[in-house]
Order: C-alpha cells, then sequence, then structure tokens
C-alpha cells in the first residue's frame, strides 16, 4: 500500500528539531532509518501529519570511546555497528547481535537509536544494552539526562523517555578482561523477526580450571513485553564451576522462571523450551572453551 | 494536499532535479517519475527485496526510502548496475543456472548479490543463503540462485589468482 499524505521536515540542528517537537506534538513522529516507520506507513498503521527527518544532525552520528565507555550515536546503522573495529573491541556482544538484525538491505538504512527509542520486545539491540547494564542518553530542549537500560525500558513499545525528547545515544560500559559475551537466537527464516533470543553478559573466573561466572546476566528478547531478564536463574550460576548438572539445574530453574506469551504459531511451551535451548548452548560452549586442551 | 518538495540527486550517474510529495517512496518515484521500471515493487513494506537500489553505494529498500530523503544522494538501479557492466558475470550465471523464471525478482536478487560479491568475496554457499535470505523468489525455490551467485564468486576468485599470468600478454597487446 501507499503511505497517507504527510508533510516532511529535514532540521539541520537539534535546536529546530526541538522546536518542530513542540510545535507538531503528537502529529510529529521522528524519522531516522525509517525501516520500521516507513514500512506502518505504508500499512497505514501510523499517520502522522509531519515526518520529522533527523538523519541530518551530525551530533547523533558516530562511535566513539568516552572514558570507560563506547558512545554509539543514535543514527549509527545497524550495518556500521557490525564493520565496527570499536565496537568487536569494546563491546563485541553487538558485534554478535547485528548479522542477525534483518537482512543487509535494512541494515544498511536502520539504526541503534531508532531500535532502542521504538523498544520491540522482539529487536536485538534493546536485549543486548540491557544485558551490557548501559545507558540511554535522552536530550530535551532543555536538558539532558541518562537512563539504565533496566528502567529505560517500560512496558511494550513503552520507554521512559518524557514528550519533548529524543534519544541522542547510548553508553555501553568498555569490555574488561573477563567478561565473555554469547549472542543467539532462533527464527524460521534468517533475518526474520526470532521466536526467541538471547543475549548474555558475564564475567569468567579464569583463576581454576573449571569455568565459573561471575555476574551473568541473560536477557531473552521475544519473551514478553520488554527485554527479560533471567535473575533466579543468574544467581544459581553465579561463582559455581559450570558444568552439565549445574547446567541441568540452571534449566529446569529457567523455565520455571519464564513466562512467555504466545504467537501465532509458537506456543508458551514452545518458547519457553527454546529459550533454555539457547540458554543450554550458551552455558555448554562457555563451559567447553575452558576445557584445557 | 501537503506541499511537494524539491529533491536534487543522482540516478544512474545522471543529475535530477524534481519535485515530490513527502508520501512518495523511491521506487514509485524512479518508476513513475523517472520512467526507470527495472525496480519492482513487491510487497511494499521491506519484507520482499524486489525494490532493492542502491542509496549512495549500498544497497537498501526502495520502498522504505522516501524520494525526499534522497535529496542530496545518489542512486543506483539495476538499469545502472547492469548498463556498468560489473555484473555481466553474474547476469550471465543467472541464464546460465536458471536462477529467474518469472524475472519478478531478479533486480532485486543482482542488486542484493552484486553487493554479496563485494563485501564477501569469501562467502561460503551457507553466507550466500543468509545474504540472499532477504529476497523473496516465488518461482525458483533458491537453489538456482545461490548456485549462480556461488559460481561468480568462485569465478571472480579463480580470476583472481590467475591474473597476473593473463595480464602479461593483455598488456603485450596493448604496448
Amino acid at each position: 500500500m501507499k503511505a497517507p499524505p504527510f508533510d516532511y521536515a529535514k532540521p539541520t540542528s537539534l535546536d529546530e528539531v526541538f522546536r518542530l517537537m513542540a510545535e507538531h506534538g503528537d502529529q510529529a513522529r521522528l524519522l531516522a532509518g525509517g525501516q520500521t516507520l516507513l514500512a506502518t506507513l505504508n500499512m497505514r498503521l501510523s499517520e502522522p501529519a509531519i515526518l520529522i527527518d533527523i538523519g541530518g544532525i551530525a551530533e547523533l552520528k558516530g562511535i566513539g570511546v568516552q572514558g570507560s565507555s563506547l558512545r554509539i550515536g543514535a543514527l549509527v546503522t545497524h550495518s556500521e555497528i557490525e564493520a565496527s573495529g570499536l565496537v568487536a573491541n569494546h563491546a563485541p556482544l553487538l558485534s554478535m547481535a547485528a548479522p542477525h538484525i534483518a537482512h543487509r538491505a535494512i541494515r544498511n538504512l536502520g539504526t541503534w537509536g531508532g531500535s532502542i527509542a521504538y523498544a520491540d520486545p522482539a529487536a536485538e539491540w534493546p536485549a543486548c544494552l540491557v544485558a551490557l547494564e548501559g545507558t540511554v542518553v535522552l536530550r530535551s530542549a532543555q536538558a539532558e539526562r541518562r537512563v539504565a537500560a533496566k528502567d529505560f525500558f517500560i512496558d511494550l513499545y513503552t520507554t521512559a523517555l518524557a514528550e519533548g525528547e529524543l534519544v541522542t545515544a547510548c553508553e555501553v560500559p568498555l569490555r574488561a578482561e573477563a567478561d565473555v559475551f554469547v549472542f543467539d537466537e532462533l527464527a524460521r527464516r534468517h533475518g526474520d523477526y526470532a521466536i526467541v533470543g538471547m543475549a548474555l553478559a558475564a564475567q569468567r573466573n579464569a583463576s581454576s580450571l573449571t569455568t565459573s561466572l561471575t555476574k551473568a546476566r541473560l536477557v531473552f528478547l521475544g519473551m514478553g513485553n520488554i527485554p527479560v531478564r533471567a535473575p533466579r536463574c543468574e544467581a544459581l550460576l553465579q561463582n559455581k564451576p559450570l558444568t552439565p548438572e549445574l547446567i541441568d539445574t540452571a534449566m529446569a530453574s529457567l523455565k520455571r522462571e519464564l513466562h512467555p506469551m504466545a504467537d501465532l504459531t509458537n506456543s508458551i511451551d514452545t518458547k519457553r523450551h527454546l529459550a533454555s535451548v539457547l540458554a543450554r548452548r550458551a552455558l555448554t560452549s562457555l563451559m567447553r572453551e575452558h576445557v584445557p586442551a | 494536499m501537503t506541499p511537494t518538495h524539491p529533491i536534487h540527486l543522482t540516478v544512474n550517474g545522471q543529475a535530477h532535479r524534481c519535485s515530490v510529495a513527502p508520501r512518495q517512496h523511491l521506487v514509485d518515484f524512479l518508476r513513475e517519475d523517472l520512467g526507470l521500471t527495472g525496480s519492482h515493487l513487491g510487497c511494499e513494506h521491506g519484507v520482499c527485496g524486489a525494490c532493492s537500489v542502491r542509496l549512495d553505494g549500498k544497497v537498501v529498500r526502495g520502498c522504505l526510502v522516501l524520494a525526499v530523503q534522497a535529496d542530496g544522494r545518489s542512486v543506483e538501479t539495476v538499469e545502472g548496475l547492469t548498463d556498468g557492466g560489473t555484473v555481466r558475470d553474474l547476469q550471465d550465471a543467472f541464464v546460465a543456472r536458471n536462477a529467474l523464471q518469472c524475472g519478478y525478482c531478479t533486480s532485486g536478487m543482482l542488486m542484493a548479490a552484486a553487493e554479496l560479491l563485494r563485501a564477501e568475496p569469501d562467502a561460503t554457499r551457507e553466507a550466500v543463503r543468509l545474504w540472499m535470505s532477504g529476497n523473496y523468489c516465488r518461482c525458483t525455490g533458491y537453489q538456482a540462485i545461490v548456485d549462480a551467485v556461488c559460481d561468480v564468486l568462485a569465478s571472480r576468485k579463480a580470476g583472481v589468482l590467475a591474473s597476473p599470468k593473463a595480464a602479461i600478454p593483455a598488456q603485450g597487446a596493448a604496448a
């Protein structure tokens, strides 16, 4: 279908963006990469009066190290993250996740900040940001503020973004030497929305012959209204040698802990099972990697 | 009606000054305003890949870009891609392998495969399948398309390996 009529503005400064947002309020939508917005417009699921194209705002672009964080600008595309050496060095979880996002043609335009702000519960970046304990940087005409990822995603497509604010960037802590990461997802066809996905971040204890994890964060996508953490399962893993028995115990606990919603083709039990498949694969690979040759 | 917006863009190397309604997406603009009907429209919400074009050198979904967003930028369609001769071998491989039947998806397939050949010259068959998974074909069952792309990857690799020898007579002939 064709999009309904709307007006279009392409401001060249953030001040101008905020002025347009204030002027048009609810009638305006911000256009970044447009890979979700333009599809919803073509399907007439949304009929804004005006699109404010923020694609020309330089300060929303770029990836850089700032102190102990990696800053990823809102307009950085999925492809740029996929190809970034800085991301591979300092936040490799994101490098692992990027190829799973849709298809190349969509990754070339879709943006990091768009994905965070839209907060699709089946999207990869929100789950990764929660696993990395990152921070969302928000700006309004008056002020800038920072919100922890765990507090940013509130409910289905609902975030801590207030009226008149936009996401300018996110910050994730630089990878430490002991940090390990796994990203995996299960989809019917590569690039489709995942049935279930999982981002795992943890510190690996390298002092013994067995592997143990501390501060593990298991975050699932497609399992609820927001990225879903598994704190009880994480607590079970804390500082204990990773063994097949421990993984069995953790998976039994995980299945009791997760309460997904069914979708058109996958029941609650299927999703719960698939989540445990991803977690088991990840933990098993971390256990095996450490076995001395 | 919302007012139209002036845009100035390059399409297949040629500069155009036009006026577009904000709601018009890039492929409708290319097809209807410029008469470049090589890019096709399938689903019109970013799923099928039939509308793939290059924007500033990168393959994108033409239905998920507004024409007005292309202001000041460079667009390349399948017409430009094939006129340039850079994917002659890919087109030949599509014919040789029967990688099309109705042909509706083919321009999008060529755009996607062309970027793969550039970005991942060492791609495995599995990597080709993953890369091309964003383009739908309802005729071939995909095997022939993947075969064609793999043929070109292999022949280009062999060509690169053989080129130092091959270059000698060519230089001699030119001198």
